[in-house]
């Protein structure tokens, strides 16, 4: 009963902000604040919508309302030898399921097991008029209407205020092992490429500083193989490497230097400039330097990538994220419209005019 | 939409043919008869015109004289869709992407493959194989069906528990708006910027643009598959099994059931030495390296005997492989040689419900006086039920199709979907009606909006209309009322 009051509440919330054209900041716990252009509005917090709904083992599915901790809902998924897959990243204890749906931000093993947008399955959300609406349901198969619920995912809270979402988990690897080469990035970038186009159970991939590291992730059998396969120990401790490369809590992501995010096809060649770490077989691309915006950018979109400035005491007037062609945009803001018609939700948090 | 005077057909028709190659528009009766339905026969029309461009430009060219002249646009891949999403309408245009076919880049380095809308699912896995690679989507259909139609269904197949549905196996599309204008979505990268169109547009059913390129995502052969087959002495054990194989931590390559009806009409067919005194069949696979299949498959084979199974097969080479899966394969056509007609459906469930919906569509079964055979992905909880009857006997036709409507009712009742991999189309618009409230509806019709305007891209298919529902009877718009009673409405 509490969770219908909150979400009536909400919604009447919503409401008098749409008649009064006052915009709302939707905050979950406030982990990615820094995350996208600095957050305006009256804040709209899901505190009050937290609780895991339903998850049960045989699903491989969990349900829980946004403002649930992350930390709780893998701390249940874990008791149930499950896991979420894309390993959000926290950025703090705060952090809510919510905020990882609205970011769309992914862990270490997003390149070989999928983004956070592949294992959303449902959502509800309440739009820019107030009303409670679901999308999108708790079956792993469901082709009925327009994929609304993926839509949501890395939205910044731009199109609806989560109130609920339904995620497919997968059971916990038997086995995992880190093994670690010296090399180059050159070669480092090459042998990922290799690697993946293998039968090899890999998990995540890693290099900075000459130093790369593999993760196996399988069936004692598969992981076994595969080290033999690759050569080399596996590495004492690797957890806890794994886990603050998720939180960007290694010493790389600690300088005061502006954080650029690369996302690239894995295949582009080597950057030259500023210190680089890699992740997800070379799709991920960190830059930690004061580089030229404008040269960032084109040089991500000349490989077919794109670049988002992801932490920076100052941000660029057209903002972090890389811009969209005009069509693109006004595109995008007509999807926007439709949710939320006055423009109430997180504005200017993903694109300046959005 | 009204159909159009003859005199502005014949306009169109004529700017079509000036835009487009010679002989890429067809509009004599019997050259575009071949087009009247798609793999949903009972509905079927002839388009005003049926066009056939060759690329991109071409693809554009017709969309935006389209929708200039107001006409409707509906595009179609090869026309095995079931659900009537290619279904024509006589004022509308057919834009098949037929010709459309040229496999432009395969990488192996980056485990990528470029290809045109009209190229065949299967004839990708056949170009990138030598490579070691393949593409994982592998609906029934795949001989025949082509990338574009996989996109706008989002289509999905056995192995799609392990591997994913098609919005997880591409990675960037080139789509041509009504308008006419390119758009490039995504270009090779694991995420795009903005909102996640990739995911939007897949499984749209060719409302919102036309794909006129696809990168799909590669991935390494498995080195070996087995396949165990167990049989249970009833289908609410085998049900059960289904749970606790994926409770126990695995996820097989694939996991299908047959019942009774449908292992003895496949086995006569294929000879597969399926257990005709089974009330239900489990496929259960493996794949992976040999030593990790191995180790799957005890652990696989303990869980199902453990659940009850009285008899498990494992696969001894690819030979037996082939043949346990024979029958599965070969279950739609051994079916419809129980009856004259029969009505696959596509519903959608949590998995715990198996048991409790397959003995409700028992006892649907003496309600209609109808039979119904049941094969499905038991592993996805999507359900196919074959429901056999006679269209030359009065009234069958329409019982067939009430059970068919009170099988997805049941399917949302319990959390699931009226459609699990088929699409809405045509066929499935009352029951969207009953899974969707008004202003999910609405949501809907202004996401088509965003993209289309004037509603010319395949108008009428996937989104009913409120009026349609008001009519069906079945939107509820009120608290408190299904399809989700839970939920506060204000």
């Amino acid at each position: 009963m509490r969770v219908t009051e909150e979400l009536k509440s909400l919604g009447e919330r919503i409401r008098a902000a749409a008649t009064q054209r006052r915009a709302l900041r939707i905050r979950g716990g406030g982990s990615k604040d820094f995350y996208g252009a600095a957050p305006q509005g009256e804040l709209l917090e899901t505190t009050h919508l937290t609780g895991i709904v339903d998850c049960e083992p045989s699903e491989l599915v969990i349900t829980a309302r946004a403002g649930t901790a992350l930390a709780a809902i893998e701390q249940r998924l874990t008791e149930h030898g499950q896991m979420l897959a894309f390993e959000p990243p926290r950025f703090g204890e705060r952090a809510t399921i919510g905020g990882a749906v609205a970011s769309g931000l992914c862990g270490p093993r997003r390149a070989y097991c999928g983004a956070l947008r592949d294992f959303v399955l449902g959502v509800q959300i309440i739009d820019g008029r107030g009303d409670l609406l679901r999308f999108g349901g708790r079956v792993i198969k469901n082709v009925a209407g327009f994929d609304v619920a993926r839509l949501m995912a890395g939205s910044l809270g731009t199109l609806g205020l989560l109130t609920e979402v339904t995620l497919k988990t997968v059971p916990r690897p038997k086995a995992e092992c880190t093994l670690q080469f010296e090399l180059d990035q050159p070669l480092a970038l090459e042998r990922m490429s290799q690697w993946a186009a293998r039968p090899l159970p890999l998990s995540a991939t890693a290099w900075h500083g000459g130093r790369l590291l593999v993760r196996l992730s399988g069936a004692q059998a598969a992981v076994r193989a595969a080290r033999q396969a690759l050569g080399g120990e596996c590495l004492e401790g690797a957890g806890e490497y794994w886990e603050a490369l998720r939180e960007q809590r290694l010493e790389f992501f600690d300088a005061a230097q502006p954080l650029w995010r690369l996302s690239l096809p894995a295949h582009a060649p080597p950057l030259t400039s500023g210190d680089i770490l890699l992740e997800w077989g070379g799709a991920l691309r960190w830059l930690r330097g004061s580089v030229d915006v404008d040269g960032v950018r084109a040089l991500a979109s000349r490989f077919g990538g794109h670049a988002t400035l992801f932490r920076a005491c100052t941000k660029p007037p057209e903002g972090p994220f890389h811009p969209l062609s005009p069509s693109m945009l006004a595109l995008h803001r007509r999807l926007k419209a439709v949710f939320d018609p006055q423009g109430l939700f997180n504005p200017g948090r993903l694109y300046p005019t959005l | 939409m009204s159909r159009n005077s003859s005199s502005e057909e014949s306009t169109v028709i004529a700017r079509l043919r000036r835009a487009l190659a010679p002989g890429a528009v067809l509009s004599e009766r019997e050259d575009i008869k071949p087009y009247e339905c798609d793999a949903l026969t009972m509905h079927r029309e002839l388009p005003l015109a049926v066009v056939l461009p060759s690329d991109e430009a071409e693809v554009a060219a017709v969309l935006e004289l389209c929708h200039e002249a107001g006409v409707p646009v509906i595009a179609r891949g090869a026309g095995t869709g079931l659900s009537g999403g290619a279904t024509p309408r006589s004022d509308a245009v057919l834009m098949s992407l037929a010709r459309l076919s040229r496999i432009l880049e395969v990488d192996p380095h980056a485990r990528i493959a470029r290809v045109q809308p009209g190229v065949r699912n299967l004839a990708i896995s056949e170009a990138v194989a030598s490579h070691g690679l393949y593409y994982a989507p592998d609906p029934s259909s795949q001989i025949a069906c082509t990338i574009g139609g996989n996109v706008a269904e989002n289509s999905g197949g056995v192995h799609c528990l392990k591997y994913g549905l098609t919005v997880h196996n591409v990675l960037a599309f080139r789509v041509a708006t009504i308008e006419g204008e390119v758009l490039a979505i995504g270009a090779g990268a694991l995420d795009l910027p903005g909102y996640d169109l990739l995911a939007l547009l897949t499984g749209s059913e060719g409302l919102l643009a036309v794909v006129t390129e696809v990168t799909v995502r590669l991935i390494p052969k498995p080195e070996c598959a087995r396949v165990i087959l167990a049989a249970f002495d009833s289908i609410v054990t085998a049900g059960g099994a289904v749970a606790d194989i994926i409770a126990a931590g695995i996820i097989p390559a694939g996991l299908e059931m047959m019942d009774r009806a449908t292992i003895a009409a496949v086995e006569p067919f294929v000879r597969a030495g399926y257990p005709l005194d089974a009330e239900a069949i489990l496929l259960c696979e493996s794949d992976g390296t040999a030593d990790e299949v191995q180790e799957e498959v005890v652990h696989m084979e303990e869980v199902l005997r453990r659940a009850g199974a009285t008899e498990c097969r494992v696969s001894r080479d690819e030979a037996e492989r082939a043949r346990f899966w024979a029958g599965r394969k070969a279950a739609f056509p051994a079916v419809g040689t129980l009856a004259p007609d029969y009505y696959c459906m596509d519903g959608s469930i949590p998995r715990k419900c198996l048991a409790a919906v397959l003995e409700a569509i028992r006892e649907m079964e003496s309600k209609y006086g109808l039979r119904c055979a049941n094969v499905f992905h038991a592993g996805d909880g999507n359900l196919h039920p074959l429901i056999l009857f006679d269209a030359n006997v009065p009234q069958q036709a329409a019982r067939a199709e009430a059970f068919g409507g009170e099988i997805l009712e049941l399917c949302v009742r319990h959390g699931g979907s009226i459609t699990g991999e088929h699409g809405v189309g045509v066929e499935k618009l009352n029951h969207m009606c009953v899974q969707f409230a008004g202003r999910e509806l609405e949501v809907f019709h202004g996401v088509k909006r965003a993209f289309d305007e004037r509603g010319l891209l395949n108008p009428g298919k996937a989104v009913p209309t409120l009026r349609r529902c008001a009519e069906f009877g079945r939107l509820h718009v009120h608290a408190g009322q299904i399809p989700h009673p839970d939920l506060p409405r204000f």
